[in-house]
């Protein structure tokens, strides 16, 4: 009897989505029980992955902004703003993945560090500008944020020591404070102290909302 | 008024008189009772009682396409729910304006897998345009409230309410309807289109050459038709309507052309794919139309005019998008628009109406599906409301009936819901007291629904069903002789009820046509009997449905009948 791993098997199925296309977008929601489920099972819908998602309290009482990264085929990822718009729990979306944007990610690293490479540990990982949170007998675990690549490269670093554990936020993205016509992006204006997107861009005309 | 304390039931059927509702199609069942406790206080709510959940979605569902109000309709929690899901779907998918309201288990007992109890709300995600469980009687007004304007505003769709048992029992203060305020600040759509677009889509309108109207449902949603006539007459542009599209403009009219697609008239398929120009207005661009979107209407450039953002460039690359309300947007368009000819262009579909007959039928002395729909359409004169299934009869009907007043098309194009037929009919009869109602059946369908029959007797509704009887069900024989080699499997029935005394069970007029010859006559009678009617009319038994353009195809495969 031949073993599951000898047996050649079928051949390897390519991803499902050769040529995955992602979107960052933020969305500011209702706090409420169900929410979720109705953007996550949008997306599930349409054969998306969520490659990362975060959601927390928004400065409006009973509203959570969220922040998603969403990977699936191009035409359809692309159209994914207009159909979260759809939804009545969204009160505003935008698609900021080619906007004036900033973003960090926060991880939690555990590290092997013996009392023989600590030092060597803790020295490399400074440069990152990591904070040490919790050191035990044979491991350290650092705090650090960033973009996505910093992040890449403090973890490919600590490899060689033994990286035990990662936890990663996902991204956490805000459009530029000040967003004026003429701007690199070109499609905002600051209104009221609210970025808005340009009338070309909500493709949609006057409102009929409530 | 001054506020009163009422029940959460009472709140709920006052608010459903408040939105101008006058029937609604349910079953009750422990859930919903509180519910219907309080329906005899409120006897402007006509309740029909229908006899399969399912039935009641899709009664509301044709009850609302042909009225063009919202439809409503009740079911208790648990199977009562869930037999729903079928309607709402078909409703979802054709954006049709459907509430339905769901009895709920207890608050106490939500998520401990009490009896009957279901996650609706959870699993009509997907089917709805938006849900709600509410959990306290004073949430009541509002919410009903919200349900009715996501339902009917926008793209048009259903809403379900989830109430709790307890919650239409528990008292609140009840303010009057009117004032009720609606909290639906991330509910957007929109009306009017920027002035940008519509330049735009006017400067294609006024270049083209070969220009083709591709007229859908949101023309029948936004009641657009005198808009569409104006267009169409004022630059001479003909109309290709999709399936659901039908009835909005008259057939009579010179430059209606037909419906494309899988099954539709060849000469409307090779327009539009010889267009130079594409105006789709309300309609979503399908894949029963599209076919290969690579190959699809390559030489045409595209205008879009919808009401849903997320709709643009979705199947098909767009060149000129307007998002607004299909009325709005036209009334907008129509003035930028130059008077103008396109006889070549007109002359030449006219040309290609004559190289493709394919509404000609071939010469037999059977029966086919083809001479019944001809039949009702001359009898009737192309003012009935017709009523379809899905399959064959449902294509025959969309070819042969020769629509002449808007929203009298009523069928499940996006879900495909077989069984639609009967208590959509029903709905839709409810709806249109003094009009005539022909619902055109397969054998299939009608059997899975036909227990409607029932409530069609009871509430003394003079529907005639049309059953295409040919014992099988002939779009799979037709796919199973064209794309599995002529393996049949499952498609015959060998043991079809004998529906006119089925009919006659049913204490309905039973009647029975097997010859071309007795249809006219038939159709003639049975519109002339007071009350409803079931003809069985026998027909051709293994019969294909052209032209065709399989699926995911282009219209260089496009098959005729060899005639």
């Amino acid at each position: 009897m031949t073993s599951p791993t000898q047996s050649p098997g079928p051949a390897i199925v390519p991803a499902p989505f050769a040529t995955t296309h992602s979107r960052v977008v933020t969305a500011l929601v209702y706090d409420k029980p169900g929410v979720l489920a109705r953007i996550s099972g949008l997306f599930r819908r349409r054969g998306l992955n969520i490659a990362s998602l975060t959601v927390g309290p928004s400065e409006k009482p009973g509203l959570s902004r969220m922040t998603f990264v969403v990977e699936g085929p191009e035409n359809i990822v692309r159209h994914i703003a207009a159909q979260l718009d759809r939804l009545v729990d969204v009160i505003q979306v935008e698609d900021i993945t080619d906007k004036n944007t900033v973003w960090r990610e926060l991880a939690l690293i555990k590290v092997t560090a013996t009392p023989a490479t600590r030092t060597e540990v803790l020295n490399l990982a400074s440069i990152f500008r990591v904070s040490v949170v919790d050191v035990g007998a044979g491991s350290m675990t650092f705090e650090v944020t960033g973009d996505e690549s910093k992040i890449d490269a403090l973890i490919e670093l600590m490899r060689q020591y033994g990286v035990r554990e990662v936890m990663r936020t996902g991204k956490v993205a805000m459009l530029r404070g000040t967003l004026v016509p003429g701007d690199p992006d070109g499609s905002f204006r600051v209104k009221n102290g609210v970025a808005r997107l340009a009338p070309a861009e909500m493709a949609g005309g006057d409102s009929g909302s409530v | 008024m001054a506020p009163r304390m009422l029940t959460g039931g009472q709140i709920v059927c006052e608010a459903l008189c408040a939105e101008g509702v006058d029937v609604v199609f349910g079953i009750p069942g422990g859930a919903i009772l509180p519910l219907y406790g309080t329906l005899s206080q409120y006897p402007k709510l006509r309740h029909m009682l229908m006899r399969h959940e399912q039935g009641a979605g899709h009664a509301a569902d044709g009850f609302a396409r042909a009225t063009g109000k919202v439809g409503v309709c009740f079911a208790t929690s648990g199977p009562g729910a869930t037999n729903l899901i079928t309607g709402l779907a078909t409703a979802m998918m054709d954006s049709v304006p459907v509430v339905a309201i769901t009895g709920q288990v207890g608050r106490a007992a939500i998520g401990t897998d009490a009896f009957q109890e279901t996650d609706i709300t959870g699993a009509t995600l997907p089917v709805t345009k938006h849900n709600y469980l509410v959990m306290r009687a004073a949430d009541l007004a509002r919410t009903v409230k919200e349900a009715f304007y996501v339902a009917r505003t926008g793209r048009p769709g259903p809403v379900l309410i989830d109430i709790p048992r307890d919650v239409f029992q528990e008292k609140a203060w009840a303010d009057d309807y009117a004032t009720v305020k609606m909290d639906l600040p991330g509910y957007r759509f929109p009306t009017t289109a920027p002035q940008a677009q519509v330049e735009a889509a006017a400067r294609l309108i006024n270049e083209a050459k070969r220009p083709v109207i591709l007229a859908g449902h949101g023309v029948i949603i936004s009641r657009a038709f005198a808009e569409l006539k104006e267009l169409a007459e004022k630059a001479q542009i003909p109309v290709v309507n999709t399936l659901l599209g039908l009835s909005g403009i008259s057939q009579e009219h010179p430059l209606f052309v037909g419906f494309p697609g899988m099954h539709g008239m060849a000469y409307a398929s090779l327009a539009l794919d010889q267009a130079d120009l594409i105006v789709a207005i309300g309609a979503r661009f399908d894949d029963r139309i599209v076919g290969d979107a690579k190959r699809f209407a390559t030489n045409s450039k595209k205008v879009h005019i919808d009401i849903d953002r997320a709709e643009i460039n979705k199947n098909v690359r767009v060149d000129a998008p307007v998002v607004g309300d299909v009325k709005n947007v036209l009334k907008q368009l129509n003035p930028l628009v130059s008077k103008a000819t396109h006889v070549d262009w007109v002359r030449h579909i006219e040309h290609l109406k004559s190289e493709h007959p394919s509404l000609k039928i071939r010469e037999t002395d059977r029966l086919l599906g083809q001479h019944v729909v001809r039949g009702i359409s001359s009898v009737t004169k192309g003012d009935a409301i017709i009523v379809t299934g899905v399959g064959q009869h449902q294509m025959w009907a969309a070819q042969h009936y020769r629509f002449k007043q808007p929203s009298t098309w009523l069928s499940s194009g996006g879900l495909g819901a077989m069984g639609y037929e009967v208590p959509a009919a029903l709905g839709a009869q409810a709806g249109s007291p003094g009009k005539l109602v022909w619902s055109v059946c397969g054998d299939g369908g009608f059997q899975m629904t036909m227990s409607e029959l029932a409530t069609v007797f009871e509430n003394r509704l003079p529907v005639k069903y049309a059953i295409l009887n040919n014992n099988h069900l002939g779009m799979i024989t037709q796919w199973q002789d064209m794309f599995y080699r002529g393996d049949h499997q499952a498609d015959a029935y060998t043991g079809n009820p004998d529906f006119v005394k089925l009919a006659e069970a049913f204490r309905i007029k039973g009647m029975r046509v097997t010859k071309q010859e007795e249809v006219i006559p038939t159709v003639k009678e049975a519109n002339e009997h007071p009350g409803p009617v079931v003809v069985d009319f026998v027909i051709e038994k293994v019969d294909h449905v052209y032209p065709m353009i399989p699926s995911g195809q282009s219209v260089q495969e496009l098959m005729e009948e060899p005639l």
